[in-house]
This record gives structure tokens, C-alpha cells and sequence, in this order.
């Protein structure tokens, strides 16, 4: 059993918690309802800033006229795409320049020169190289996520501990046992954390793509909303965004809590 | 009989800048069951010798000849523990490197050695002392013949270092291995060896060797109270160079 202390110290724990979650309802509330308030009695213009009332009717007239879903699940399945090749192509051209120190060296300055470029640039030369479909959407959001991935993951890698390279090399293991056994094992929770900003990375590649190309997609129906100036379905569009950014950033958040439980 | 033969080894390393002379000369042969320790001031390039003979390193010139097809088990200054395995795994990797399935002779060594409750506990979850066992057997996992052990007890504090050096001196002993140990610690080296190697400073060459001949020898602790252990100490004390 615990003391009374021991008791007043957990309830102060969970009343403050309780505070903290409280405030994060209320501060949405606040912003909603304020909004709302200023728009209906025109403090601010509603056709430029829209309401929150209007954002429901729009997204409820998307849902019923079967557009939303269509309009989602082709945002998602870019992301997803671009998310899973991006970590694939990021791993292996990691691996290989852990492996490979010389072409690590080679490569080193293109890699800069490549991560310091804004990648929007290229977003013409994309559209001829690769038209204007799903191909260079993700390619865009490729761009975007693979160098940075590459980076972080190649600096997890060099960054082992030297005296656990030596105890392998003094069980005689070789390069392929080391990178199998030492380098990946240790370097979970940072490719995790790659994945983490992969995922953002792609949803801005993402996006942009959309911006630049696409027939749908959320990225379009903001595009869209923004060209016939009806800024409720911009707005809505952003809404949806939202959800769904912090939808796959927890899926994430649970893929890791179920390797570290792991390990 | 002797199990290693060390001819003029000589070690030069390389940088940019500058090239520095760190071993030269070194000789001397190591005999079958024997406790050898090498002493000398920070920095000689004690480990560089050890890298050498466990071939971690390249020598730059002389021999270093085995007289035998025998085993080396290194053990480092840390433990170098893999955080992700558990205790019985960690102690079974260089049995994984080699793809031998057999762990038996590792479950009987933890066992033998007073960590059978530890061994699905995660290298975190141990002490200092206790992770410096684990390595120790770790070691042992592969049956080598020759130890080599770089300041093994040096990360540990001076209580656990005591009962630590005594744990693995028995169990060096019990299982009748020859062993080479780098240490700065003067007393470390009197209490555990038989010969203990004198090396001046950069670059290092052998300044002397002195055979450790105690009354009563028995384990490292009890051989710090024996009446001849304060006159090595001074001996082997006047010898190393001081800055």
C-alpha cells in the first residue's frame, strides 16, 4: 500500500495531467467558436476566411457526392508509396555507403548539394521527364524524403561504437556479421526516427506534387478550391490534411512502441 | 613450453602530418598457463602491442609466432555489452558469429560462475562488476587458449575492481588458460601475474621484466598482504618512467 504522501503525490501527478488536456480541448473550442462568432457577425469577410460551419457543409457535401474518399485515398496512397520506397531507397543507399567508405567519400558533396536544393525547382522538369500522373507526384515526394533519410540513417550507422566494432572484429566476425548484428540492431530507434520525418517529408512531396500536377487528390482539391477562389474548400481541404498528417504520425508512434517493446 | 614467440615487433603510425614511433623492440615469449602482465606509463602503446598479437592491428615489422593453432579471446577495457540482447545472448555472440548452435558450455560457465539467474536480464538492468563478468564470459564462449585483456578492470570502481580481478583470476585459473593483461595499476599486475613486463615510454621498448615470486600465492586479494608484495611495488614503481 502507499502512504498518504505517496497518495497526494499521484493525484497531483493526475490532476495536472487532467489541466494540461483540459486546456488543449478548451484552447480548440476557443479557436472554433471565436472563429465562428467573428464570421457570423462579419468582423471578418466569411467568403475570404470561410467558418467552421461552412467547412462542415462543405466536407458533408464532398462525403455525399463520393468525392472525399476518392480524394483521400489518393493522397494517402502517394504517401504511402513514396513513404515506403523513400525508407527502402534510404536504407540500401545508406548501407552502401557504410559499407563502402570510398564512395561514401564520392558521393558525400552531390548529397549536400542535392539536400540544399529546393526540390519545388525541379517540379517543371519533373512534369516533362515524367508527365503529369501519379509517377511524378511521388517521384517529387521522393526527392524530398530520400536524401534527408540517407543522411540521418548513413550518420546512425558511422556513428557505432568504436570498442563494440572491436570486440566483432576480435570474435572474428566479418563485415557482413558486423553491419547484421551490430550496426542495424543499434541503430533501430534512429531509423524510427527517420521514418518519422519520412512521413512529413512525403506528405509535403506529396502535396507539392499535387500543386503541380494532379487531376485529384487533396493537394488538388486545395489547388482547385484556390483557382475558383472558393476558399471553403481550400480550407476544408487543409482540415483534412491535418487529420490526416497526425493520423499516419501516430501510426508510426505505434509501430515504435511495438519494437522497443520488442527489444 | 611456449605458446607465443614475440620477435623485435615494431609499430609505427601513420598520420598526415606526422609519423610516430610507438613500439620497438619488443621481445619475449610466453610459456603455456602463464599470467603475464604489461605495465608502463599512459600512453606507451601497451593495448597497440595487445591489437598486435590478437591481429587487430598490423604490426609494422618483426614476428609474432604461435606455436601452436590456438584460440584468442579478447577482453576490453568496457564491456561493450549489446544492449538489445540479453545476458545469455550476449554471452553466446561469438558462438553466432561462428554459427555454432551448441550452448551448453555457456550455460554451464554462467552457472559455474554465479550468473545463472541473469541470464535473461538485458545488459541495463546489471552493475558495473556484473556486465564485466558477463564480458568475461562472453569471452570464454569461444574456448580460447591465450586471453588478452586491455585494462579490464580500469571503467570499474576500486571496490569492484578488487572483487572482480579475484573472480576472474580463479576462473583463469580453473580453466587453466594463459593470459595477457595490460594494466596501469601497479598493484593490479603484482597481485594477478607471474612476470610482470616493464615498458618505458613512447616509443616503448622492454625496460625490464620482473618474476613475481610471492610466498603463499593465492588469489589477488590475499596476494596484496603478502610480505614481498610493497617490495615489487617499489620495484616496479622506480622503474616506470614518471612525467
Amino acid at each position: 500500500m502507499y502512504s498518504e504522501e505517496h497518495k497526494r503525490y499521484l493525484n497531483k501527478i493526475k490532476r495536472y495531467n487532467f489541466l494540461i488536456r483540459i486546456s488543449q480541448i478548451l484552447l480548440f473550442i476557443v479557436f472554433i467558436v471565436v472563429w465562428q462568432i467573428l464570421s457570423d457577425k462579419k468582423i471578418i469577410n466569411p467568403f475570404i476566411f470561410s467558418s467552421p460551419k461552412k467547412i462542415i457543409t462543405c466536407i458533408i457535401n464532398l462525403h455525399k457526392t463520393n468525392n472525399l474518399y476518392k480524394h483521400i485515398y489518393i493522397t494517402t496512397l502517394e504517401t504511402c508509396i513514396s513513404f515506403i520506397l523513400g525508407t527502402i531507397i534510404g536504407l540500401i543507399i545508406a548501407s552502401i555507403m557504410w559499407w563502402n567508405k570510398y564512395i561514401a567519400k564520392v558521393i558525400d558533396p552531390y548529397l549536400t548539394i542535392i539536400n540544399s536544393l529546393p526540390k519545388i525547382a525541379l517540379g517543371p522538369i519533373i512534369i516533362i521527364w515524367a508527365g503529369s500522373g501519379m509517377k511524378a507526384i511521388i517521384i517529387m515526394a521522393l526527392l524530398i524524403s530520400v536524401i534527408v533519410s540517407i543522411i540521418n540513417i548513413y550518420q546512425g550507422f558511422t556513428s557505432v561504437d568504436d570498442i563494440k566494432i572491436k570486440l566483432m572484429k576480435s570474435l572474428k566476425a566479418n563485415k557482413l556479421q558486423i553491419f547484421k548484428k551490430l550496426i542495424i540492431p543499434s541503430n533501430t530507434s534512429i531509423i524510427i526516427n527517420t521514418l518519422k520525418i519520412n512521413v512529413s517529408m512525403c506528405l509535403i512531396g506529396v502535396i507539392m506534387g499535387e500543386f503541380l500536377v494532379s487531376k485529384a487528390g487533396i493537394g488538388y482539391l486545395i489547388m482547385y478550391g484556390s483557382q475558383t477562389f472558393n476558399l471553403d474548400l481550400v480550407i476544408s481541404g487543409i482540415f483534412i490534411l491535418c487529420i490526416l498528417a497526425t493520423i499516419m504520425y501516430y501510426l508510426i508512434i505505434s509501430i515504435e512502441k511495438r519494437l522497443s517493446l520488442k527489444n | 613450453m611456449n605458446i607465443l614467440e614475440i620477435k623485435n615487433l615494431k609499430k609505427i603510425y601513420h598520420t598526415p602530418k606526422i609519423e610516430t614511433l610507438a613500439v620497438k623492440n619488443f621481445s619475449f615469449n610466453l610459456k603455456e598457463g602463464e599470467f603475464v602482465a604489461i605495465v608502463g606509463p599512459s600512453g606507451c602503446g601497451k593495448s597497440t602491442i595487445l591489437n598486435m598479437i590478437g591481429s587487430l592491428d598490423n604490426k609494422s615489422d618483426g614476428d609474432i609466432k604461435f606455436n601452436k593453432d590456438i584460440k584468442i579471446g579478447y577482453m576490453l577495457q568496457q564491456d561493450a555489452l549489446f544492449n538489445w540482447k540479453t545476458v545469455l545472448d550476449n554471452c553466446l555472440l561469438g558462438l553466432e558469429i561462428k554459427k555454432i548452435k551448441d550452448k551448453n558450455y555457456v550455460l554451464n560457465l554462467l552457472e559455474k560462475y554465479g550468473l545463472k539467474g541473469f541470464i535473461n536480464s538485458y545488459p541495463t538492468s546489471l552493475s558495473g562488476g556484473m556486465k564485466q563478468r558477463v564480458a568475461l564470459i562472453r569471452t570464454l564462449a569461444t574456448k580460447p587458449d591465450l586471453l588478452l585483456m586491455d585494462e579490464p578492470f580500469s571503467a570499474l570502481d576500486y571496490q569492484t575492481r578488487l572483487s572482480i580481478s579475484d573472480y576472474v583470476y580463479r576462473i583463469i585459473k580453473e580453466e587453466h588458460k594463459t593470459a595477457i593483461m595490460v594494466t596501469h595499476d601497479i598493484a593490479e599486475a603484482i597481485s594477478m601475474a607471474d612476470r610482470v613486463i616493464i615498458l618505458s615510454s613512447r616509443p616503448s621498448t622492454i625496460k625490464r621484466i620482473v618474476d613475481i615470486n610471492l610466498t603463499d600465492k593465492k588469489t589477488p586479494i590475499d596476494n596484496r598482504k603478502t610480505k614481498e608484495f610493497p617490495y615489487y611495488y617499489e620495484l616496479i614503481w622506480k622503474e616506470i618512467d614518471h612525467v
